[in-house]
């Protein structure tokens, strides 16, 4: 991403915008003609889309509801990015900062909300870190690949999650840990204390939560880390060229690490604000699918801080509307995924779309960094 | 961490097929001893080495040796595919629809048809990705992902959940190998894409070592500069090359269509394009080496099937199913030590003079 990695200001020229804007546009076109192709109706899909939305307050809330996981697990895989790693591992670390969060939230009854809260958030956070950190220990220290690692890291993590709320097997096997024992056979965790949940900005029928201001917090958090503060110099160095940052005497390792768990962190944070502010328990079906979108969130920001707020938002109308648009048009939702792979498309391959509208390029090399160079350690 | 571990032993010992042959070769040893001896209360021996779990490692090693092939052969040429995934559920997908509006024909024409199918979409999706990779010198490993999120989308709204394919491929047993104990039934009555797969771990060996081709495909993975010097045309390679692959992966995906399950299921490549590409690398981007990880990985998932089956333990079943992934990144982290991936992986080739 050459146009990400030269952005160093909080709120660069709309040109920056431009790309995305227009890739969003071909995207949508583009799944209009499949549409088309398969006998749907692009342009009810669209209005429903639209509708479902940005309709009503309650299209509105659901936006901005979706918007939250998909600013962290943006934030998550774009801090990665910015180190040269690429974190597909979202949906795991989203799945354990839940479990983690959920396991101090149904516990210590009787704390005040105002140290239970907090203390549940940061389980969450921990969690992730955790998780995240091991796909950076092992590149370091053994090399392996970290889009593998992350990848298989994700299954286990999603098992892991699903064991702890197991409601026990048919040959005598243990429940998991967090197993709401009222349940039945069902698996799942009891419902975290009041005194763990994310209070409502808007209660319902909106189901707005604070989540959104932690979010956008993250967002300037995470760009004044890496633009504002020594650490994130070394980290975009290390993202750069990590040879020349290992002969600049930069801490390579220490870093790789530390960019792992910090995006870990992200995304486990994620995972700790849908289940305290929204679901209040959690469930394996619950999982990390957001994770996988945070990759398309983060590359369609451009890796910068700003840009996945905004992508994020776009993602969240996207999937907000999605319900909407197949209950209104009978468009199957999955549409939207492809419009997603293409819009992500056009982004990571900005040559395509500066020869579809002719426009003439920024500077030499538009190819930009790879993301991963190779699949040998550092 | 250059000290020497019982890997760097055993891939001394292996030669330059890597240790992982040595460690299937084991295990098909073990294997066969524990099946000729009578050993009717070891239940856990059964588990571990009964033919139906050497049956069933077979099945599960198929796809992945199919998508870590599909791998080299991308990878050898210096172009990453990290999207086998979405070309081996494409490649299914195909192969399904082509079975369902052929189901009127005789089987047998349907199925070939429908392998054909198959191999050309997973061509497709390799090209695209060479397209993506060399035209428009998008990120390989995003392209890889795009054509995941493509496949993954793609093949769900397309989907219809009211078709159904009739019939799949069934076991041809080979005259007279079949009849050798263990080793015939599990390696000589299979269906065809079975023999197909394990023959082209020979071709593409063969192809790669071999022939001027695969000369110049390794020449272009490692140093594109010296092969376009000598007047190798270096795109051209990896566009030919990343097509076989993805035609590679869609064979993968017929087999889990026409041959394993015989219907289409979402999602139903379920991490087997990134297992393989765990074998390719543990398998150090050698045919035969991704068949010994491929088998070794296929082993896990049979073993989680043995167990869960037999009811020997009362560990919960997530922990069994969490084998095959545990010890995918054992294997890339921990066993593996150092491999040496193609030296011009990943970078986009420019001529010289063409900026």
């Amino acid at each position: 991403m050459a146009t990400a990695s030269t952005t160093t200001g909080f709120i660069r020229p709309l040109r920056a915008l431009i790309i995305p804007f227009l890739a969003l546009l071909v995207a949508l076109l583009a799944g209009a003609v499949v549409m088309l192709l398969s006998g749907d109706d692009p342009l009810a899909a669209y209005s429903g889309l639209f509708q479902g939305a940005f309709g009503d307050g309650k299209s509105w809330a659901r936006t901005i509801r979706k918007t939250v996981p998909f600013v962290l697990t943006g934030l998550s895989v774009a801090l990665a990015f910015k180190v040269g790693l690429f974190n597909i591992g979202a949906s795991g670390q989203f799945v354990i900062g839940s479990v983690f969060a959920v396991a101090v939230g149904i516990n210590f009854d009787g704390l005040p909300a105002f140290i239970h809260l907090p203390l549940a958030l940061i389980a969450g956070i921990a969690g992730g870190l955790l998780w995240g950190a091991i796909p950076g220990f092992l590149k370091v220290y053994t090399g392996a690949h970290e889009v593998i690692v992350t990848i298989m890291l994700n299954y286990v993590a999603s098992l892991l999650g699903g064991w702890t709320v197991y409601a026990g097997g048919t040959q005598g096997q243990t429940p998991g840990p967090l197993w709401d024992r009222t349940a039945g056979a069902i698996s799942e965790t009891p419902d975290v204390l009041s005194s763990a949940q994310l209070p409502w900005l808007f209660g319902p029928p909106y189901r707005v939560h604070y989540g959104i201001f932690l979010a956008l917090a993250a967002a300037i958090l995470i760009w004044w880390l890496i633009f504002k503060t020594p650490l994130g110099f070394e980290m975009r160095t290390v993202g750069h060229n990590m040879r020349a940052a290992r002969y600049a005497g930069i801490r390579v390792n220490y870093t790789i690490i530390l960019a792992m768990a910090l995006a870990g962190g992200l995304a486990g944070l994620a995972g700790a604000i849908e289940t305290l502010g929204l679901n209040h328990k959690f469930a394996p079906e619950f999982g990390g699918a957001v994770g996988f979108d945070g990759i398309t969130v983060a590359l369609l920001g451009q890796t910068h801080p700003i840009g996945v707020l905004l992508a994020a938002f776009m993602f969240g109308a996207l999937d907000g509307g999605a319900a909407a648009m197949q209950f209104e048009s009978g468009v199957p939702a999955d549409i939207i995924q492809i419009i997603q792979a293409l819009v992500l498309a056009f982004v990571a391959a900005p040559l395509i779309i500066r020869m579809i509208f002719r426009l003439r390029r920024q500077t030499h090399g538009d190819a930009g960094s790879p993301v991963s160079a190779s699949w040998s350690g550092p | 961490m250059n000290q020497p571990t019982p890997a760097s032993a055993l891939k001394r010992f292996g030669g330059r097929y890597g240790n992982t042959m040595f460690i299937a070769l084991a295990l098909i040893g073990i294997a066969i001893l524990v099946n000729v001896t009578p050993l009717k209360e070891q239940t856990w021996l059964r588990v571990l080495f009964g033919i139906s779990a050497l049956n069933f490692t077979l099945r599960a090693t198929v796809p992945l040796v199919l998508g870590a092939l599909s791998g080299i052969l991308c990878e050898r040429s210096g172009i990453i595919n990290i999207g086998i995934e979405g070309m081996m559920l494409a490649g299914a997908f195909g192969g399904f629809v082509a079975k369902t509006s052929t189901n009127h024909w005789p089987l047998a024409a349907s199925l070939i048809f429908s392998v054909a199918v198959a191999v050309a979409i997973g061509g497709l999706m390799g090209a695209v990705h060479a397209l993506f990779s060399i035209r428009f010198r998008m990120d390989q490993i995003i392209s890889g992902t795009v054509i995941i999120i493509f496949a993954l989308g793609t093949t769900s709204y397309l989907y219809n959940r009211d078709a159904i394919a009739e019939g799949k491929f069934s076991s041809i047993a080979l005259p007279g190998l079949a009849r050798i104990p263990v080793v015939g039934p599990v390696l000589f009555d299979n269906p065809p894409i079975t023999y197909l797969a394990l023959i082209m771990v020979v071709v593409v060996h063969v192809a790669l070592f071999y022939t001027r081709w695969g000369l110049r495909t390794r020449a272009v993975g490692e140093h594109p500069r010296a092969a376009d010097t000598v007047g190798i045309n270096v795109n051209r390679y990896r566009y030919v090359n990343t097509s076989l692959g993805g035609m590679l992966a869609g064979l993968a995906g017929a087999f889990l269509v026409l041959e394993a399950v015989g219907q289409f299921q979402e999602g139903m490549t379920a991490g087997r394009g990134f297992i393989s590409l765990a074998a390719m690398i543990f398998g150090n981007w050698n045919p035969f080496g991704a068949l010994g990880a491929a088998t070794l990985f296929g082993y896990t998932q049979a073993l989680q099937n043995e167990l869960l089956l037999a009811g020997v333990t009362r560990v919960p079943r997530q922990f069994i199913s969490m084998l095959p992934y545990v010890v995918t990144i054992i294997a890339v982290s921990g066993l593996v030590g150092r491999v040496r991936p193609p030296a011009a992986e990943g970078k986009v080739y420019e001529t010289e003079g063409s900026q």
